[in-house]
């Protein structure tokens, strides 16, 4: 990276410090929530990303994981007062009980829970392949759900918990979208990276060089259920009520798409796709609204903007069969290449 | 070096290797011939742990590695090439080097992703011992480049360096000359013999190209319908009956 691009990307980061700070402070609650969601699915779409896009394991676990950590979170942080609020048909377990610690401890416990139970689950399912390793993924991650809603004193069971401490501040989600992100840049460009993404090219020569590929393959499931639980543990405490309904298969779809969407294998291309998806999941809602266009008035057809999105969705796929941003990472040439192609500038014909 | 004791793998009702017994002395080039479908490419994959024989042993270095995994042969100092090249396709040419350094770096998830100062020093001496490699083979103006990008040759060369990258003493050979054209041919001849006296390896190759195997083999074993039809010098296989039986059929 040349210095010129350097005092871009210095100013690319002051500026989108400077939107998030303005955006927090002078934005309604509802865009503020929306700034917010955009943070954790960057890093639930982060953590998808490593296994689908750079490990090649196609999973569809994620939602589980996402519950762990949600769970394990609130039910560390919640007052004593709270948990006897929330489990008013059967008490809570005694030990459970008056445990309160502090948020980000929590939240690493959370994590660290999740990465436990994608242990004990990646362990027997990564002996599996392809849509296989889905298939048993997606059952797992179904078996995580209907335990957490019979473990009654435990989790409170389908009631699920409400009145989760609000900590998910736009600072404390957009950093930790920034930590996940920094995270995955430092452990793909590292050795053990390249034996991950040596995993994803071709199993059989990265074994014959000396990889083993299993244990590549759990580390990589287990670093992407501590994401997802940390994640999940964010989502908890932004929405501040939890069930277990809303850890089913079409969260972890929407994660996926926006994996697919962004780019599989682009760390840059998840960023994006998950502000573009968030966004639009809401700015499409006007959609489903009675609307007035003049000729006539239509009665509000509830769905229509599921529509739109997914003929927005089919461009995508038709003209980027790779995603957005493919697999490369966004780059200052990328944008004076773009440039040229728009018919700004001269293409920059020099090399990096 | 490398001895193995009646080894044989049969897929169901086929029997693809029978009996097959070799013995490789320290820095020997030994050749491993036969028409298509002999079992050449079984007899590789047994010994580096893709296939566990059905029936015999294999021993290197004097002990029984028998159905060890691929990556603990590896580990233990055998590496290898593919017939149709396996390079890591969305990795630039040093990367692909580097995914095979990787083995000898000892080096576990966290230090790595946190680069500690250990990790910093090993990936250094890693990235100095791939450019070396890569210097050796005539790559080191394209480790920018992707692997699969490369003409063919260097292709086959980039796999072979990405094979020594693993520090090995045994390096196996699944046809390196295929494909390529007679200058190319005569080239990995020179750098055959050339690594096996750098890196002090010893060398088992499958290859089609007689000229290659005669010109670099010491010895060489002839396979046909998976069992060992003849083993000997280069000039006592040309003047073998059998072997001219095998490649040419009789009346």
């Amino acid at each position: 990276m040349n210095k010129k691009n350097l005092i871009r990307s210095a100013i690319a980061l002051v500026v989108g410090i400077l939107v998030i700070g303005l955006g927090d402070a002078f934005l309604g609650s509802f865009a503020v929530r929306i700034l917010n969601l955009s943070a954790i699915y960057i890093i639930l779409a982060l953590s998808l990303n490593l296994l689908v896009g750079f490990t090649g394991l196609f999973s569809l676990g994620h939602a589980g994981f996402m519950a762990v950590g949600a769970y394990v979170s609130a039910l560390l942080t919640m007052t004593p007062a709270q948990k006897t609020m929330n489990f008013f048909l059967t008490p809570i377990v005694p030990w459970l009980a008056n445990i309160q610690v502090p948020f980000i401890l929590a939240l690493l416990i959370a994590g660290l829970c999740a990465a436990f139970v994608g242990l004990l689950i990646g362990a027997p399912a990564l002996r599996l392949r392809d849509d296989y390793l889905a298939i048993a993924t997606l059952g797992f991650a179904e078996i995580i759900r209907v335990l957490i809603t019979n473990a009654q004193p435990l989790t409170n069971g389908a009631q699920g918990l409400k009145a989760i401490p609000k900590y998910s501040t736009t600072w404390v989600v957009w950093g930790f979208a920034a930590l996940t992100a920094a995270f995955l840049v430092m452990l793909l460009r590292s050795s053990y990276g390249r034996t991950i993404k040596a995993v994803r090219d071709d199993e059989i020569a990265a074994e014959a060089m000396g990889v083993n590929v299993f244990r590549v393959k759990v580390t990589s499931f287990v670093i992407s259920s501590f994401w997802a639980g940390v994640g999940g543990a964010l989502l908890g405490h932004m929405i501040t009520t939890i069930d277990p309904k809303m850890f089913n298969l079409i969260l972890t779809f929407n994660i996926l798409l926006i994996v697919v969407l962004g780019g599989n294998g682009s760390i840059t291309g998840s960023i994006l796709g998950a502000i573009i998806v968030t966004v639009m999941m809401e700015a499409l809602r006007f959609l489903d609204m009675p609307m007035n266009l003049i000729f006539f008035k239509t009665n509000g057809l509830p769905g229509l903007r599921m529509v739109i999105f997914s003929l927005m969705l089919m461009v995508v796929v038709l003209y980027r069969q790779r995603g957005l941003m493919g697999n490369k990472e966004f780059s200052w040439d990328m944008v004076a290449n773009l440039r040229a192609v728009i018919g700004l500038k001269p293409r920059n014909k020099g090399g990096r | 070096m490398l001895r193995t004791d009646s080894v044989s793998m049969r897929f169901g009702g086929l029997t693809a290797v029978a009996d097959f017994n070799v013995q490789i002395e320290k820095n020997e080039i030994v050749g491993l011939i036969g028409p298509n479908g002999a079992g050449k490419t079984t007899a590789f994959n047994t010994i580096t742990g893709v296939y566990k024989p059905t029936e015999g042993k294999i021993f290197f270095k004097g002990k029984d590695v028998t159905g060890a995994k691929p990556h603990h042969i590896t580990e233990m100092g055998i590496a290898r090439t593919f017939q149709n090249i396996r390079l890591f396709k969305d990795m630039n040419v040093l990367e692909n080097v580097l995914v095979a350094t990787h083995l000898r770096m000892d080096v576990g998830v966290f230090a790595s992703t946190f680069h500690l100062p250990g990790y910093l020093r090993k990936e250094k001496q890693a990235r100095e011992f791939a450019m070396e490699l890569l210097e050796s083979v005539g790559l080191t103006n394209q480790t920018e480049e992707s692997a699969i990008s490369l003409p063919y040759g260097k292709q086959r060369r980039l796999e072979i360096v990405r094979a020594l990258a693993t520090k090995p003493s045994l390096l196996l050979l699944d046809e390196p000359a295929a494909g390529m054209n007679p200058q190319e041919t005569l080239e990995l001849m020179d750098f055959i013999v050339g690594i096996r006296d750098r890196f002090d390896l010893t060398i088992l190759l499958i290859e089609h190209h007689m000229q290659v195997v005669m010109g670099v083999c010491s010895r060489m074993y002839v396979l046909d319908y998976g069992i060992t039809i003849a083993h000997g010098n280069p000039s006592e296989i040309q003047a073998n009956p059998k072997v001219i039986e095998a490649y040419l059929g009789v009346d």
